[in-house]
């Protein structure tokens, strides 16, 4: 018998009009009569949103100037100058002016070690580690404070800004790990009283609002200080900040717990492991790699909150920017708003950047093999 | 012949820029079993989805019971509530019980009463051999049984046509047979049927036509005796070699 | 067994030998610094003014009134933010989810925005920024004269109810259960004879009926209060206070952000052959989305969405920044400031809050449990 031979006819291109712009506009934007209108609505919309954004941001705006004068205009847009002139109050406070360089080294450094440390190919990840959990945080107080190795003691109630913003979310994150970590392994053991006073604390830290603990740091600590030993307020803030936050990384890092196979404890088990061996060597380095996004995520949402210590008297980068509004030769209508507008661009930029990463670290993380 | 019941002429679709189905000609007549089989990616699938309007097609025409399927229908539901549909995932609603996902469109597609309703699902849910179960959840079932309850579920329609989109490819081997076993059943009871499937033995014993598909188009179609004792196209005899070997 | 219990013993003492410590230097410090202790300040003459208070204050009333008025305000302020984050977050992720570019693309804009700036920042915004910024009563904005918008807030016509408006209460409430009834009776009439039955008509027939017989009984026991100016100020009408709007504004605008992804994430969840499955069927897509896809994402979204109504609560505690007198502003600020009572007055505030999360936690566990699927889900 004979087979005849099959030639499979050639692909023909789609009809014009389902592919391309016009395909592409066809199906999302003018699908149905109702899509259509939906559609010229927003777009209506989006020129009205842009044109109110830059009528006011640019083409209204006024961009230099010594005080108030420049930006009393007619039609009124932002008052940029108002920022220009206070710049070095927003990211220093009053820090004093021949020490700035002492933060910019500060955030140099930081920076430094951070890049590497949050992208997933570059190596030395252990050393990176142990720099910026041992050394960088030693550096960065003597560099701030000062009144050693020849530097001016600068008093922390001089700082204020970007400086305050970033000291206590850092320290904050910082330090909530390695309680937050102690804490959500106690909620997890098997000893009914350490369990208990580790649900108790999250559970209570959780409940309440962080503007409450701040109050209770600021105002309470020092009653439970014996006579004679006290912080200073940014310490104290620090505290509360940190005891906050270790309550919401325990349940970041118990997720991670929860996720690591019963048979990884089986297999340190029969390896003759005991609890903490097996912990520090084999279930924690897995944990904490699964969380990468949830601690970021934790760290997002107290970057977000370090804002509250504006409310018990210090001067983070909100702070601060309220603070300047009092100064009468600045006194303009667009001088609050052009402030916010400034300080929601900086915080916003951090948050979207690391919340991009977050996700960046998610779609990683579940794409990885070797993890 | 009677009048076909589905009529596919000269239609075309594409995924994007890419050609899935060319140049389809197809007609089925009423009671006809036809088994569509061919690699995965040959568009088999994708061509009973354009049944019912599932996918859309661009070009061609489609006719389902007289009535063509195009963008202006209006009655796409009612020709949806004729055809039935069984899928390679089963997609029982999780949270409704075994009997509540069999009465859901009858009492909201068809108007059918509670009672009606349910007396019609057990009728059918007896039918696949899975009376006792009426009042469990999909969860608690194997997949052969879920399968079988997605039957019944599209049968509660009384529908004129079922498709069967790779019914038996998501379950493990032992439970294939008792899936297979009702589908063989409603075979013999005349309803028309068109089934993706590479079981072999399921088409020879049921189908009056066999369809073979390849890069998206109709290589070779013949009676089920003649497609796998003397295939007609090098390509055809490629596949079958290799479904058949094992 | 037994190292265990040691290390347990351990903890224990050492748990309670620091607290030991706290509290006796708690003791010392208040007696060093003649504060006085207990919560006997609650019973005193508070002696301030509260300029929002949802039932009778004066400044003779006790502290202990005082907490009622602020916990009041917190629950006024958090609830209606939980209803408009809920209307607009919800319609924020469906629209994320549309198929129109724009619209979706709107929505992403939106989300990105309000949930990547400091909740303190907003608020401030809408209060120093805008609402504070508004001109003087004398030159307020007026909505059909009957509306007015200042920078004293914004006044608003009221109605004044006189003797016989508990009728119109009672029509009201037999009106909600007719409504729920009518409802249950169309379901059942559905499934019993297949015929959809209406539920609108009635309820118009049954509306009137109800108002008629309330006016028959009370006559029109209502007067329009229309806000007029007088001086520098308003008379008349109710005045919502800019603190108050600029608070729910930002509640609201902020955490419908992170509703809306948590709206989106759970519809996305829902399996797209659900949706294949019930078109097959024949169900309209209304249908396939009230009885097959909703139900399915509402299991997905109630836990987070929950969640967010306690932070959107534990959040409008930054009140204080603004001065809305709410349970931390007048408790931890203005009490505080007055007693001094550090530690009482910290720890109440902190109770109130922890009993409302405690409750909402209990409360999702139990409904956790009653909606777990039964059996593994495909």
């Amino acid at each position: 018998m004979s087979a005849k031979t099959w030639t499979p006819t050639p692909a023909r291109p789609a009809p014009a009009n389902t592919v391309g712009f016009v395909g592409w506009a066809r199906e999302n934007l003018f699908a149905t009569k109702f899509d259509s209108a939906l559609t010229v609505f927003c777009a209506g919309l989006i020129l009205y949103v842009l044109d109110v954004v830059f009528g006011w941001a640019i083409v209204d705006a006024s961009f230099s100037g010594e005080d108030r004068n420049a930006c009393l205009k007619q039609v009124q847009g932002a008052c940029w100058p108002f920022i220009d002139a206070k710049l070095g109050q927003f990211i220093y406070g009053r820090y004093p002016e021949m020490e700035r360089w002492r933060v910019d080294w500060v955030f140099a450094l930081g920076l430094l070690g951070l890049v590497p440390l949050l992208m997933p190919k570059v190596g030395f990840k252990r050393a990176n580690v142990i720099f910026m959990l041992g050394f960088y945080p030693l550096f960065s107080f003597f560099m701030l404070t000062g009144g050693s190795f020849g530097l001016v003691p600068v008093e922390t109630s001089d700082w204020g800004g970007l400086l305050v913003t970033l000291v206590v979310a850092v320290t904050g994150i910082v330090g909530s790990l390695p309680l937050g970590i102690l804490l959500a392994l106690g909620r997890r053991s098997e000893l009914p009283i350490v369990r208990a006073l580790c649900v108790g604390f999250i559970e209570i830290f959780r409940g309440v609002p962080l503007i409450t603990v701040l109050f209770m740091a600021s105002v309470m600590l020092p009653l439970f200080l014996p006579d004679g030993v006290n912080f200073d307020k940014l310490m104290r803030c620090l505290i509360g900040v940190a005891l906050f936050a270790s309550a919401y990384m325990a349940e970041v890092v118990r997720g991670g717990l929860q996720a690591i196979p019963k048979g990884q404890y089986e297999a340190a088990a029969a390896l003759g492991f005991g609890y903490w061996k097996t912990t520090r060597l084999i279930i924690l380095p897995q944990a904490l790699k699964l969380v990468i996004p949830g601690i970021v995520n934790t760290f997002i949402g107290l970057f977000k909150d370090t804002t509250l210590v504006l409310i018990v008297g210090l001067f983070d980068l909100l702070g601060i920017v309220q603070l300047h509004f009092t100064d009468s030769s600045w006194a303009t209508p667009e001088t609050h708003i052009t402030g916010y507008a400034f300080a929601a661009f900086v915080f916003w930029v951090f948050c979207f950047a690391m919340s991009r990463y977050s996700i960046f670290m998610e779609k990683h993380l579940s794409t990885d093999p070797n993890q | 012949m009677t009048d076909p019941v589905i009529r596919i002429s000269d239609m075309n679709k594409w995924f994007g820029t890419f050609h899935v189905l060319r140049d389809i000609n197809l007609q089925v007549a009423a009671g006809e079993k036809i088994v569509i089989c061919g690699p995965s990616g040959s568009g088999k699938s994708t061509l009973i989805r354009c049944l019912n309007r599932l996918e859309q097609h661009q070009e061609g025409t489609i006719e389902v019971e007289g009535v063509s399927l195009d963008g202006s229908l209006k009655n796409l539901e009612s020709i949806r509530s004729n055809v039935g549909m069984v899928f390679q995932q089963f997609n029982l609603f999780p949270h409704m019980s075994v009997l509540e996902n069999c009465t859901l469109a009858p009492i909201w597609v068809k108007q059918k009463t509670k009672q009606e309703a349910e007396a019609l699902a057990r009728q059918f849910l007896e039918r696949v051999r899975i009376p006792d179960q009426a009042d469990k959840y999909p969860g608690q079932l194997s997949g052969g049984q879920q399968q079988r309850v997605a039957i019944a579920r599209a049968l509660c329609m009384n529908p004129d046509i079922m498709l069967f989109d790779e019914p038996t490819s998501a379950l493990d081997p032992e439970m294939i047979k008792e899936v297979l076993d009702v589908m063989v059943e409603l075979a013999e009871d005349g309803m028309t049927m068109l089934c993706v499937t590479h079981e072999m033995g399921f088409a020879r014993q049921v189908a009056d036509r066999v369809i073979f598909m390849d890069e998206g188009e109709i290589v070779e179609e013949n009676e089920p005796e003649a497609f796998f004792s003397n295939p007609q196209n090098e390509r055809t005899k490629m596949f079958l070699s290799q479904v058949l070997s094992h | 067994m037994h190292r265990d219990a040691v290390l347990q013993a351990l903890v224990l003492v050492a748990v309670v030998a620091g607290m030991v410590w706290l509290v006796g230097n708690v003791q010392s410090n208040l007696e060093r610094q003649n504060i006085n202790s207990g919560f006997g300040f609650l019973s005193e003459r508070a002696g301030f003014g509260i300029n929002q208070t949802l039932i009778d204050y004066t400044e003779d009333d006790s502290f202990g009134r005082v907490v009622v008025i602020g916990l009041l305000n917190t629950l006024l302020v958090s609830i209606l933010g939980i209803l408009f984050a809920t209307l607009l977050g919800f319609s924020l992720g469906v629209a994320r989810l549309s198929r129109n570019w724009l619209i979706s693309k709107i929505a992403m804009v939106y989300i990105e925005i309000f949930r990547n700036v400091p909740l303190l920042l907003q608020i401030m915004f809408w209060y120093f920024g805008v609402l504070r910024n508004l001109p003087s009563p004398r030159q307020a904005l007026s909505v059909g004269d009957a509306m007015f918008i200042s920078n004293r807030g914004i006044v608003v016509p009221w109605l004044e109810a006189g003797a016989g408006a508990m009728w119109y209460g009672l029509g009201l409430l037999a009106l909600a259960a007719g409504f729920i009834w009518l409802r249950r009776r169309a379901l059942n009439a559905k499934l019993t004879s297949g015929q959809p039955t209406q539920v609108w008509r009635p309820l118009l027939v049954l509306a009137l009926a109800l108002f008629g017989a309330a006016a028959v009984m009370a006559g029109v026991p209502f007067a329009l209060d229309v806000p007029q100016l007088k001086g520098f100020n308003f008379r008349g009408g109710v005045t919502v206070i800019p603190e108050f709007v600029a608070l729910l504004l930002a509640l609201s605008l902020y955490t419908a952000a992170f509703i809306a992804e948590i709206v989106r994430s759970g519809i996305n969840s829902v399996n797209k052959g659900q949706r294949e499955a019930s078109a097959a069927l024949g169900l309209p897509e209304s249908l396939a989305l009230r009885l097959v896809v909703i139900p399915q994402a509402l299991r997905v979204i109630i836990p987070p969405l929950t969640s967010q109504y306690l932070n959107l609560t534990k959040n409008s505690s930054l009140a204080v920044a603004i001065a809305y007198p709410d349970i931390v502003s007048v408790l931890a600020g203005t009490t505080l400031s007055q007693v001094g009572q550090a530690v009482e007055i910290i720890f109440v505030t902190m109770m109130i809050y922890l009993s409302l999360s405690l409750f909402t936690s209990w409360a999702m566990n139990r409904y956790n449990q009653r909606m777990a699927f039964v059996g593994n889900a495909t």
